[in-house]
């Protein structure tokens, strides 16, 4: 435990430790770095438009991080490559990418895309429906890649307080998160408890791990990222950043419900892939977390879920109701 | 080259020059606007704007102590000669923390809370001392910029005031910008008096008395006695009943009601004849009623102004005619006055086209360019010789 709890001191960022944006371009420079952002739309014409401008005003004119920003889009039927490209992002349809392959719909094909598209030695991927956009969302992401050479993966993830009392506040990542992946992950992958929001949309990885994992098309990418990279490279790999707050359309609850349909499907797949099905030592601490202040710790909650056997196995009972 | 002749080359080509800094200023516009800054609350938008500042290498940037942010870009004329000209936009909007400030940027417009009024005369502000960087153009005057706060309403231009009264900046000339209309041209101000008028009904009232008891009809009648008032056709005078508000629930006899008004005229006079009118009319309905009827006056403005032929106006009206922009006169109640006040000749201009609604302002991403190069020209004609 005491180790995970050193690799979250270690590495979980807030994206103000990272405001010095010239000392950032100036390590990228350095390191002769290209950066490529992709954002992955489906009919997202009221927020593209916002995302593009500032993420060219402030990632590409006033601090050279980007080199490239890149909408691969699932083919939309409003306006949002129109306005795309009109800002100056270069618009991609994913069908026309790698076209000789059949084509599949959905979130993770134009995230795969994106790595044959693009040039950037790092990719990061914001989602396209984010409101309150802001600069951080990407060099929050960028800075821990740039600064530090063994980190591969950074995560993305919100502060959503569920409560407060005492100065000590729960924290969450959505529902499929809280309710799905954190208690599976608690079961078969106790390391990866230690990412906050596991299926927040916002992270950038370097090119040689992107190269090396598949995607699974639909809901389930975020999930498979991490077991795989998990797998591959270790919890060292990854690094998280506080992106603060992200506002977005909250989804009704049978969506929900696909989704966690398409990650359970993507975690089964992977964990007997691994054989971990049958391995698994069932464990019974549920890893959530908590934060003081900007420190964040995990809360080990003991939930034992022990049985009674059937009533027809006692001998009580078979002896008071005749039963033989 | 001269000075004049920079500038007739910069107007020649400023539009298509000026596309180049699209993003830059949208984004300035969108971060500026989504921070909400009631009036009193400007704070964080302040210190975006300070940022901006600094980043641009303004090393004279600050948030006096009226919380106004003041940024200063040192002109390289000599020092003993050297004036200041100032340009300023309010900080401040209409609009409560709690709404929803999020902007939508299409093709061609931006649309969200107090986007014109006045996020885009802030962004603005923010984008300009890069802009001249960028071009290249080096002002021989000092030009200082003011993110003014306190500006509206119950605000009543505390923050300009302020600084005015306590900066040791020797201003000579100013500029405000508001967001929309473009071709807006206000130099001089219109006498104004701000008032809300309360109507409540006293604790002691015999209850038990059927139907007549309710702030609202006693504020009926001020308004209608109000509305009786004869104004003058010139000079042009007007009464403005903006705001209403009294009563909790459709069955319960209004405790209070209020009525937000305001006198505007070009005289003076006229403003004050106005005022005590209605001062008489308060006291008048209160006798009358037994209700209690008050009237607090939160603003006054006198009218005052530069004369059109004055050099300042002079420049912008050359520069908006070599931009094609259609000049439309109005006299002002914001900013201005306060300069006016201090005697310090100043426009109002306005940046691009639009509509204010209710909650939602559209602007048209388009005719910015055009906004911009008439303040960038304005500014440089200023710096060529055109100080007063």
């Amino acid at each position: 435990m005491s180790n995970l709890q050193s690799w979250i001191d270690n590495n979980t960022y807030h994206h103000s430790e990272f405001w010095d944006l010239k000392k950032l371009v100036e390590i990228k420079e350095k390191k002769n770095l290209k950066i490529s952002l992709c954002l992955p739309t489906l009919n997202e014409e009221k927020t593209i438009g916002k995302e593009v401008i500032i993420f060219k005003s402030e990632m590409m004119e006033r601090y050279p991080l980007l080199d490239e920003i890149a909408v691969i889009d699932s083919g939309s039927t409003d306006k949002t490559l129109e306005v795309a490209k009109n800002y100056g992002a270069d618009t991609y349809l994913a069908s026309d990418i790698l076209p000789h392959l059949e084509p599949k719909r959905g979130k993770g094909e134009n995230l795969w895309k994106a790595i044959y598209q693009l040039k950037g030695d790092i990719i990061v991927y914001v989602d396209a429906d984010i409101s309150n956009i802001h600069p951080r969302f990407v060099y929050g992401l960028l800075a821990p890649l740039i600064y530090r050479d063994e980190v591969k993966y950074v995560k993305g993830f919100y502060d959503r307080p569920l409560a407060l009392s005492g100065g000590i506040r729960s924290t969450g990542g959505g529902r499929v998160t809280e309710i799905l992946v954190r208690p599976l992950f608690s079961l078969f992958f106790p390391d990866l408890t230690t990412i906050i929001q596991p299926l927040s949309g916002e992270y950038a990885v370097r090119r040689e791990i992107l190269e090396e994992i598949a995607f699974p098309i639909g809901y389930g990418v975020e999930t498979s990222h991490l077991i795989d990279v998990y797998s591959k490279f270790g919890l060292e790999a990854f690094a998280q950043t506080d992106l603060d707050k992200r506002v977005h359309e909250n989804k009704p609850t049978q969506d929900l419900g696909k989704m966690s349909f398409g990650i359970l499907q993507t975690f089964i797949k992977r964990a007997k892939a691994l054989g971990i099905l049958e391995k698994a030592d069932h464990t019974t601490i549920l890893r959530q977390f908590q934060a003081k202040r900007d420190h964040y710790e995990q809360k080990l909650i003991e939930i034992i879920e022990d049985e009674r056997p059937p009533m027809i196995d006692m001998e009580e009972y078979r002896k008071k109701f005749n039963r033989k | 080259m001269n000075k004049i002749e920079n500038l007739d080359k910069f107007l020649s080509v400023s539009e298509k020059k000026l596309k180049k800094y699209r993003e830059i200023l949208l984004a300035n516009l969108v971060m500026v606007g989504e921070i909400p800054a009631p009036t009193f609350k400007e704070e964080r938008r302040v210190e975006f704007i300070l940022n901006r500042f600094a980043e641009a290498g303004l090393t004279d940037s600050m948030i006096d102590d009226g919380g106004n942010g003041v940024g200063i870009l040192a002109g390289n004329g000599d020092n003993e000669e050297k004036k200041a000209l100032l340009v300023s936009a309010h900080a401040d909007t209409i609009f409560s923390s709690t709404v929803d400030h999020t902007m939508e940027i299409s093709s061609d417009t931006v649309t969200g809370p107090g986007v014109a009024d006045n996020a885009l005369g802030l962004a603005v502000l923010a984008s300009l001392p890069y802009i001249l960087e960028d071009l290249g153009i080096q002002l021989e005057n000092d030009l200082v910029l003011l993110a003014n706060v306190k500006s509206l309403g119950k605000g009543n231009l505390e923050g300009i005031h302020f600084f005015l009264d306590n900066s040791r900046l020797d201003i000579k000339n100013a500029i405000c910008l508001e967001g929309i209309q473009l071709g807006r041209l206000s130099y001089s101000s219109i006498g104004m008096l701000r008032g809300e008028i309360t109507c409540r009904v006293p604790e002691s009232y015999d209850w038990s008395r059927f139907g007549d008891a309710s702030a609202i009809l006693t504020l009926n009648e001020v308004i209608n006695k109000i509305n009786e008032i004869e104004l003058p056709v010139r000079p042009r005078t007007s009464i403005v009943m903006g705001s209403i508000a009294g009563g909790t629930s459709f069955s319960t006899i209004a405790r209070e009601a209020t009525l937000g008004f305001e006198v505007r005229s070009e005289s003076q006079e006229v403003v004050e004849k106005a005022g005590e009118t209605i001062q008489d009319i308060v006291m008048e309905v209160s006798s009358k009623t037994g209700d209690e009827v008050e009237l607090n006056i939160i603003s006054r403005r006198s009218p005052g102004g530069i004369p059109f032929d004055a050099p300042l106006t002079q420049c912008a009206r050359k520069v908006m005619k070599q931009l094609d922009i259609e000049p439309r006169l109005s006299p002002s109640i914001s900013e201005l006055a306060a300069l006016i006040e201090k005697q310090i000749p100043a426009l109002t201009l306005g940046i691009t086209t639009g509509q204010l609604l209710k909650i939602n302002d559209t602007i048209q991403i388009e005719p910015i360019y055009k906004g911009l190069a008439q303040i960038i020209g304005t500014i440089m004609a200023i710096d060529g010789g055109k100080f007063e």
